[in-house]
Formats: C-alpha cells, structure tokens, sequence
C-alpha cells in the first residue's frame, strides 16, 4: 500500500461537548499521532454548530468518523475506544509494530 | 361521516391531524394523533410509503403543514418519480418549501463500529429538517432500515424510544413505517415504542384477485373503525372505503321517481319509485331486466338528472345499439353528459374494488340515479356472503347520498324463489320481479311487484311486453284455464271484441225495429188524427147547414111576411088604381 506518500483527510462529526464526542476527539487525535503523524488533516464538525452538514455524509450516529481521502471513504462510529478496530476501519499500518 | 370532523374539539378528545386521504380520516373520525408518532406497518408492496408520503403531500397542498419525509429506502429523486404518476410534484413541492426529503443512506460495509455511539446525527438532521421548512409532519420511511445498517441493537433501541419521545416533545405528526415482521406488527417490534395509533395494512390474494386493504389496529383516545377495510391505489392516490356506516339514520326522502314505464308507475301507486331508494329487478335471462334498467336511466335524463350506469355484463355501445331496438337513444344523453357508462369485467379487480371504484366515480359525477347491470355477475369474484356485504355498504353509502338505485339480477331457476338475488332482496326497498310465463308452446313475460315499501303497490301480474318502440305493461287475462298471456291473451281478446261485435249488431236490429214501431204507430196516430179532424168537419158542417137553413126559413118567413102584407098595399093600389 501506498499511503506513505498520501495525506490522510479524516472528518470527524460531533454533536457538542458530549463524553463521547470529546474522547472521539482525544483517541483521534493520539491514534494519528502515533500512526500518521504528520500526513493527516483532522476537520472536526460540530453538528449543532451546523446541522446542514449531516447530510452530506450521510451521517447519523455521533461521532462519527469519515475516512475522505484516500478513497474509498470509510466510516468509523463510536467514540473510536477501540484502536485496533480504529486502524482496521481506516486501514491504517500500525507503525510500530 | 364527516360531521365528527367538524365538531369543535373539547379539552378531553384527543386533538387529530386530517390525513386527507380519502376516507382514512372518516375512519379515525378526523384523522390521526395530532403531535403523535403513528406506526404504519405491513409487508411490502402495500401501499406503505405511498400512503406516508400521500399524508405529506395533502398537508403541504390541503392543510397548509410543510412535511419532512425522511426516506432511508429510496432516494429524493426515486421517490418522485414513484409518485409523478399521481400527480404529486415533490420538486416543486420541494422549491415551494413546503417539503423536505432528506434521503438517509446506510451502507454497513462503509462502517465500522467502535466504542459508544449515540444518533444524534439522526436527531440533527431531522430537527434542522424540520426547522427549516417549519414542518408540521415527519414521516420516517422505514425506519427498520437502521436495524440492518448498525449492529449494536442496545444503542438502537433505547435511541429510537428517544426519537419518539423526541417527536412528541417536537409536537410534529410523525408517521413511521415498518414491515410486517412474523406475528408481529413490525419486524423490529416498533410498535413497542409508538403506542398511539397503529394501521395494518394487508395485500391479499383471493381467487387469484387482490385486494389491499387497510386496519387501524389501535387507536388510543379515540373510537375508530376496527374493521378491515378495502382501499384502492388509482392515478388519485389512496382512497379507503369506509362505507359501513353503522347507523341506520340516514334521511329519506317522500319525492317520487317515474320508472319511465307508465304502466309501470300505475302499479306502484301512480307515482313510481321512491326518491333514494333501492330498485331491485330480478328474472330470469332475457325477460328484460336491463330494458327496464336503460328506461329507468333514460327517464332519469330526460329530467335533465344524472345517471351512472355500471354494466359488468355489455359494453356500453353494445348497451346503447340494443336499447335503440326499443326506441330509446341513450347514446344521446351520453352526449350531453347526464349519463355515465362505466363497464368493467367482475373479475378485473376484487369486489372491494369495484366497491371502492363504484364509490369515487359516484363521488365524483354525483348521479341521481345508479344502475348495477347486472350484480349476479359480481358472485364470480366473490362469495354470495360477500357480494351481499359489499351491496349492503353500497346500499347504504347511495341512501345517504339520497341517490336512487336499480339492481339488476339473474335468477338462475326458473322456480321463482324467494330468498335468491343474492340475499339483498331484504335490503332493497322496491323489488321486481320479471318471470317466464309459458303456456301454449310460448313464453311470455310476466311482471308483478314483490314488495315495494311505503306505498300502496298493485298485486296484480302483468304482463310485459318489449315493442319497438317501447316496454309496456298489459294486464294479464284470467280465463277458465288460469292466466292468459302472449297469443292466448289476444286470443281472449279477439274473442270479447266479436262478441262486442254481435251484440252491438243485435242491438242495432232490435232498435231498427223500434224505430219501424215507432213509424207504424206515428202513421197510425196521424190517420186517426185525420179521421177525427173530418168528423169534426162534419159536425161542424152540419151546424153550418142548420144556421144557414134557420136563417133562410127566417128569410123566407120575412119574405113571406113581406109579401102578404105587399099584396095588401098591390091589391089597396089596384082597387085605388080601378
């Protein structure tokens, strides 16, 4: 796989500063670093903040996170607790392993 | 039916929302829960979605509520297309703000679970759905489609119990589907969550022909129908027959109607038929149930009134070139449009259906008069038990309207029975009975009323005869040998008519001899007047001739006198003169 050369654009959906939405944000955050540092761009959207967004990716639950580049676009739910699942759904190569 | 709806609402009855679905909210008696999610549940292809989104459009297009119609099936597009047949423009709906389709895609292969969720999402959308257009309505269609979609069925189910809980805090109509699952309502057990106002709707197959049919399962607050009721899917979109008016309190009428067979009316006490009522005429084949049908109808437009005529049996041409044989045009107030055919084969749909076609066509065109030509026809598609609960809802919906009906049907035995045609005759208020009378190797009609309610009716057979220029009603002659019809009777009557002649001969005989009398006897006073007149001459003569000889004797005398005493004074002269 080619990802090394790709920079990764993950989408994050939230609705306000639930538990949820803020450990998403969290585990995000550590699993890019530890993976992707710095081939990734985070675009965190507050759905409350703007509700017309939702329909754009189909999204429903929250969080959710949606895989936009590369292709195809993957869709991780849940508040992301679960790494190896994270990387599997995004299908990231675990760097140090 | 729809005076439930106009009543103001007290405090304690539940507040409804008008579906503007053809006789769905006469069902409910005003609609469904107002502010309430409704679950709307049955296998596919019932009419599910349709009936959601038809509830949507008539709110936008009738009552003035924009509606969210969230579809997690089809897409925007799709559903519009489904849905153009009907009518129903959702783009412009949709330009016009008073419609929003939010299509909820989910393709569990793009997603991956992990750790706590929630469906915020869902609720986000909806509510910023609904905030934009001011929706009054929301329909989820289905809902069920999150259960494939996402895995964690803990997570699913406490977030829907929200939803609902959700929509009701929203006060918006909601109507959410679901598939019929094995005994139960939904296959997810929506109904667990939406407790208010439940509908089944059911695809049947019986006789090979299928019907839809729609139930309100549970109506919390409310009366409604609990029975099964037919609805129809036709280019006006739904329509639910609520026909079973239970009541029987509807208005009546003392007008009359003419048959437009004079005869006819005479028998029926001068006047014909009741305004509103029901006609039934039943025979056996070809004794002219359905002359006496397109009379009924002809009539009916020549008062310048409307007549729907629902053949099963002739197409309406074949109706129209066969009643021309008897002298009636029809094809002339089809012209004008007072008169409406509408033929179909019984087998072409379910009874329900023809129910159901029957009733929007008479809806719509508002007839005076209906005709059913023939309903022994409809027992092909149905049971005799059956096509009599369909005639008695029909029955009943056309005496509401006040629209007088004539059903015709087939006696198959000759024996005239009294319990046939269907088990209605005990619904119909006036029933004909047109019978073969065969005797002296002919057959010939006969006609007599069986019952006609409310008004004085003759006992009597007729006979009926179809001429070229028209029906008419003789009376029937009671010989030696019983009733006398057809030739028989004319038989009869040639033989009254010469005895007439006869007698009237020997009359004129007898009265030519009076009048000789009469000539004899005069002649005979005029001699004896002229005998009497001369002996009074005679008399009279006789007096004559005795005045004229006294008056001559006294002449004489006189003379005499005269002449004695001149003879004294001749004789004095002549002595003077010697």
């Amino acid at each position: 796989m080619d990802t090394e050369e790709q920079t990764w654009e993950l989408r994050l959906y939230v609705a306000g500063k639930t538990t949820k939405s803020v450990t998403a944000i969290a585990n995000l955050k550590r699993y890019c670093e530890e993976h992707l540092m710095g081939k990734y761009v985070i675009e965190i959207i507050d759905l409350l903040v703007q509700p017309q967004l939702a329909e754009g990716d189909q999204i429903l639950a929250i969080p959710t996170l949606v895989r936009k580049v590369p292709e195809p676009i993957r869709k991780i739910i849940g508040d992301l607790s679960n790494e190896e699942k994270v990387l599997v759904g995004l299908n990231i190569r675990p760097v140090n392993r | 039916m729809t005076s439930k709806k106009d009543k103001p609402l007290s405090r304690s009855t539940l507040a409804k929302t008008p579906t503007g679905i053809i006789g769905l909210d006469e069902l409910t008696g005003g609609g469904i829960p107002a502010g309430r999610p409704t679950l709307v549940c049955g296998d596919p292809g019932c009419g599910k979605t349709l009936l959601s989104l038809e509830f949507i459009v008539r709110g936008a297009t009738q009552y003035n509520e924009p509606g969210v119609f969230i579809a997690f099936e089809e897409k925007s597009e799709e559903l519009a297309m489904n849905v153009a047949s009907l009518g129903f423009d959702l783009e412009q709906l949709q330009r016009d703000g008073l419609l929003k389709i939010d299509h909820i895609h989910i393709e569990r292969s793009e997603i991956e679970e992990t750790g706590e969720y929630d469906l915020e999402g869902l609720f986000i959308r909806l509510d910023h759905a609904i905030k934009s257009i001011g929706a009054k309505r929301v329909v989820l269609d289905t809902i069920e489609n999150l259960f494939s979609g996402l895995s964690n069925q803990f997570i699913l189910r406490s977030e829907l119990r929200r939803l609902f809980q959700w929509l009701k805090e929203k006060k918006v109509t909601a109507i959410i589907t679901g598939e019929k699952g094995n005994g139960l309502l939904t296959r997810q057990g929506l109904e667990e969550y939406v407790s208010d106002c439940v509908i089944l709707l059911e695809h049947r197959v019986s006789n090979k022909i299928s019907t839809r049919f729609l139930r309100v399962v549970k109506y919390r607050g409310s009366v409604h129908g609990t029975n099964e009721y037919p609805f129809l899917i036709d280019s006006d979109g739904i329509s639910v027959l609520p026909v079973t008016s239970l009541l029987l309190a509807h208005d009546v009428s003392s007008q009359r109607v003419s048959s437009g067979i004079p005869a006819l009316d005479d028998m029926l006490g001068g006047q014909g038929f009741f305004k509103g009522s029901s006609i039934l005429v039943s025979g056996t084949a070809g004794t002219g149930k359905t002359s006496i049908a397109a009379y009924f109808a002809d009539q009916t437009c020549q008062r310048k009134e409307r007549c729907a005529y629902f053949a099963f049996e002739e197409s309406p041409q074949q109706i129209v070139r066969n009643m021309k044989s008897i002298g009636i045009d029809l094809n002339a107030h089809v012209n004008k449009g007072l008169l409406q055919f509408h033929a179909s084969r019984p087998t072409l749909f379910g009874l329900e259906m023809h129910l159901v076609s029957m009733y929007k066509i008479i809806k719509k065109f508002k007839p005076q008069t209906v005709i059913l030509d023939p309903i022994t026809n409809l027992i092909t598609v149905g049971s005799v038990s059956e096509v009599k609960s369909m005639l008695i809802r029909l029955i009943d919906f056309l005496q509401a309207e006040q629209i007088t009906v004539m059903f015709t049907a087939l006696t198959l035995n000759s024996v005239v029975s009294e319990q046939t045609d269907e088990g209605v005759s005990s619904l119909v208020d006036a029933w004909l009975l047109v019978r073969d009378i065969e005797s002296n190797g002919e057959r010939n009609r006969g006609m007599y009323i069986m019952k006609s309610r409310g008004m004085k009716h003759s006992n009597q057979v007729r006979e009926f005869i179809i001429r070229d220029f028209g029906l008419d009603l003789m009376d029937v002659f009671l010989g030696a040998d019983g009733v006398l019809t057809g030739s028989a009777r004319e038989a009869e009557q040639l033989k009254i008519q010469a005895g007439h002649v006869l007698r009237d001969f020997a009359v004129g005989r007898k009265d030519k001899e009076i009048e000789r009398k009469r000539t004899v006897l005069e002649a005979k006073i005029a001699s004896l007047k002229e005998e009497f007149e001369s002996i009074t001459d005679a008399l009279n003569k006789s007096y004559v001739e005795e005045d004229l000889r006294n008056e001559v004797i006294e002449k004489n005398r006189a003379t005499i006198t005269d002449i004695r005493n001149n003879k004294n004074t001749i004789t004095d002269k002549k002595k003077k003169g010697r």
